[in-house]
């Protein structure tokens, strides 16, 4: 078995907001993060993909392949956007990297067979890294 | 506990099946399948697996990984056309994954000398491409 791993940037802005909570609660929760008008990162994300490495092509994973269903999925629908309005998702979740990790994991999740139709290979994780400090994965 | 070394070779290739048409190798590879090749700067992370010693409080010699790296694939690989220069990539698709199972079968045989044993090696072959390899077991 062989892991592959593409890695993918995009830019959105967010705004950290819990609906359920009062402005002051969201004022002291997430700080600056809690400004009305947003504010933005350059996401780095990581797609780790598991398979055996195929005879007739060598690989495990064809890179063209995983780049179409994240450009679709992915850099589409979030790059150069503003998270909240982004998807319904985060109509109802807060944008937090956690939450966004956990949507885009799903995403690729959802749509994997149409791009990779065979038993393999396998989506293994998703890593987000919201700054150079700030790292989030879910597998 | 898990110590990495890191180390970088230049080489070129081209991504192509022998036993596929010129068509097939191109729908399957894409430019990659270009017969003059490609070059990419390698940078390989050699992981090892062990316990520090008590005495010298290393789980392995740096240096030593660093001597046995540079001779069993350095050495080979290291501004080389890998389909014609360096085997089995004469009949194996030197594509990254491959390399990577390359480079664990190349090193495997000489960790335990330097001191624990080989965890993992992973190989990028650009920035935003890399490959892990944990052996056959894994």
């Amino acid at each position: 078995m062989i892991r592959v791993t593409r890695k993918y940037q995009f830019s959105a802005s967010h705004r950290l907001h819990a609906p359920g909570l009062s402005a002051s609660e969201n004022a002291e929760l997430y700080g600056k993060c809690n400004n009305p008008h947003g504010h933005g990162h350059n996401y780095q994300i990581e797609v780790s993909a598991r398979g055996p490495v195929d005879q007739r092509s060598g690989r495990a994973l064809d890179p063209r392949a995983l780049d179409r269903l994240v450009k679709e999925q992915v850099l589409d629908p979030f790059d150069q956007r503003n998270l909240n309005a982004s998807s319904t998702i985060f109509e109802e979740l807060v944008p937090t990297t956690e939450n966004l990790a956990r949507e885009i994991y799903r995403r690729l999740g959802v749509n994997w067979q149409s791009v990779f139709p065979s038993a393999w290979p396998v989506l293994e994780k998703v890593r987000i890294a919201e700054t150079p400090r700030n790292i989030f994965e879910v597998s | 506990m898990l110590v990495t070394k890191r180390i970088e070779f230049s080489a070129s290739h081209v991504c192509r099946n022998p036993m596929l048409s010129d068509r097939e190798n191109e729908e399957l590879f894409g430019a990659a399948a270009n017969p003059h090749g490609h070059g990419h700067n390698y940078v390989i992370d050699v992981t090892v697996e062990g316990d520090p010693d008590p005495v010298t409080g290393m789980v392995l010699d740096l240096k030593k990984l660093k001597e046995v790296v540079n001779r069993e694939v350095v050495q080979t690989y290291d501004h080389r056309f890998l389909n014609y220069e360096v085997p089995p990539f004469d009949h194996v698709v030197p594509t990254v994954e491959n390399i990577a199972i390359d480079i664990w079968h190349r090193l495997e045989p000489h960790i335990s000398q330097v001191g624990g044993q080989l965890q993992g090696i992973r190989v990028y072959e650009t920035d935003d491409l890399y490959v892990d390899y944990f052996g056959e077991a894994a």
